[in-house]
């Protein structure tokens, strides 16, 4: 059996009901998550393969080019995926999704009335190296407003989806911007009530990284749970 | 706007131009090493993560047809929706699965029959209900053989969505299988076994649906 104190680390993740968070209130699970004691199988620690990434996919600002750049502030978002014992996670999938520089996400039901860039899609993937390392280039996404609150705006903000070993190293995250002044009054950034948790999900300016005459960047690890160990098993070792 | 439905609704939660949390000048506490928090997955995941199935502009990673080849009588659909607390069906949700083959074999190797292991549908991908959209996700794979150790044929099911701060990981069995001496069934309560059964519906089809909340709430594992 794999080793079972692997796994989500439920003490430092949002409770699934943050009253704050409106959308929680009918789609959180209201019973807890049923703790196995044994029973699993391979599943918990393989990874999906996954098809080689395209030439831009990387480059938010090539992949959704049509007649030109893309409006914006250029910038750069990097940096590593590693274990909870800091340890580098290869060949981890990692998605990214964003508004663009002025807020507007390109979803066909999305509705602020704010311009659409059309050079810029606002989604790329790349897959992290063997020193986890992973690297994108993108448009500095604005702020939008929303429906949960009266004046309710989302702070700045790019979507990250992360596979990595194994289920135990599935993650959805967002990342944030340092010194954003919504950051305060955001319920999903807030929903990690612990500062110095909810902070892991707040980007890192870096002067020595940021290209002179060229983009910003951000530095951003991601940290996922340990993977579980292979569970022992007769046959079936792969197809 | 990640929640049209609230747009209108009014201020439970006003927090205009008050300071909303006890922040403490939180921004400047140091982040501490650890595992990054989860977020929710928002309701605009479909152009990043299932572009192909909502026809934008970027190829797909991995799309809900996992058999790669024709394989005839073996393909299956898996469909089903996903329930909130009020029994509305949610049309912004992420279901991913990853399954054994027919002979209980993943696929964590590159493969001549093409068969992937993997999928993902958003249950938005058949367009809005104005539209004859049903909420319905929908998988075309094959059926998983026994991984081994007594374990019935089964898929995992991962699940988010907006309203979802953590995903949820489910198991799909299958009601003609054997489901008696399956390790992980066994742990979980009887009452609430019947919510991890997929029907047979017929002709290769079987309906697995969700229930986020209330008397059928599906089981979750923690993993
Ligand atoms: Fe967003």
């Amino acid at each position: 059996m794999g080793d079972l104190s692997k796994g989500r680390a439920w003490s430092q993740m949002p409770s699934q009901a943050f009253k704050d968070y409106r959308s929680t209130q009918k789609r959180a699970p209201t019973q807890a998550p049923v703790k196995l004691d044994g029973g699993w199988d391979r599943s918990i620690s393989l990874s999906p393969v996954w098809p080689k990434t395209g030439e831009h996919d990387a480059n938010l600002t090539a992949n959704g080019r049509i007649n030109g750049d893309p409006i914006g502030e250029r910038i750069i978002v990097e940096g590593r995926i590693l274990d909870d014992k800091g340890r580098p996670v290869p060949n981890a999938l990692i998605e990214i999704w964003q508004a663009n520089a002025a807020g507007r996400y390109v979803h066909r039901e999305e509705i602020h009335p704010a311009p659409i860039d059309p050079n810029f899609l606002g989604a790329g993937r790349c897959i992290s190296d063997a020193d986890g390392y992973y690297r994108f280039i993108t448009i500095k996404p604005g702020s939008y407003p929303w429906g949960n609150h009266r004046n309710a705006w989302r702070p700045a903000h790019i979507h990250f989806s992360i596979f990595g070993a194994g289920l135990a190293q599935r993650l959805v995250t967002q990342m944030y911007f340092p010194g954003d002044p919504t950051l305060p009054y955001d319920p999903i950034f807030n929903s990690t009530t612990d500062a110095a948790i909810r902070n892991r999900m707040v980007s890192r300016f870096s002067m020595e990284d940021t290209v002179p005459q060229w983009a910003h960047c951000y530095k951003f690890d991601i940290v996922v749970a340990g993977a579980y160990a292979t569970p022992f098993e007769e046959g079936h070792s792969h197809g | 706007m990640a929640d049209k439905t609230l747009s209108n609704a009014m201020d439970i939660n006003d927090r205009g131009g008050k300071h909303p949390f006890e922040y403490e000048d939180g921004q400047r506490v140091e982040a501490s090493f650890g595992v990054t928090p989860s977020q929710t997955v928002g309701p605009f995941f479909a152009y990043g993560l299932t572009p192909g199935a909502y026809g934008y502009p970027l190829k797909d990673i991995h799309s809900s047809n996992l058999t790669g080849a024709d394989r005839g009588k073996t393909t299956i659909t898996l469909e089903g929706q996903v329930f909130d607390g009020d029994g509305a069906s949610v049309h912004d949700a992420l279901v991913e699965i990853i399954q054994a083959d027919e002979t209980g074999c993943y696929a964590d190797s590159p493969r001549n029959d093409g068969f992937s292991g993997y999928g993902r549908c958003g249950t938005g991908s058949n367009g809005p209900a104005e539209h004859g959209g049903d909420t319905r996700f929908s998988f075309v794979t094959i059926k998983p053989g026994s991984t081994g150790n007594g374990a019935a044929p089964f898929l995992t099911m991962i699940v988010t969505m907006r309203g979802l701060l953590n995903h949820c990981i489910t198991r799909v069995y299958f009601e003609e299988d054997d489901l008696s001496s399956d390790p992980v069934l066994a742990q979980v309560p009887e009452n609430r076994l019947h919510t991890l059964v997929a029907r047979n519906v017929g002709t290769g089809r079987y309906r697995f649906d969700i229930h986020m909340q209330g008397e059928n709430e599906t089981v979750f594992f923690d993993l």
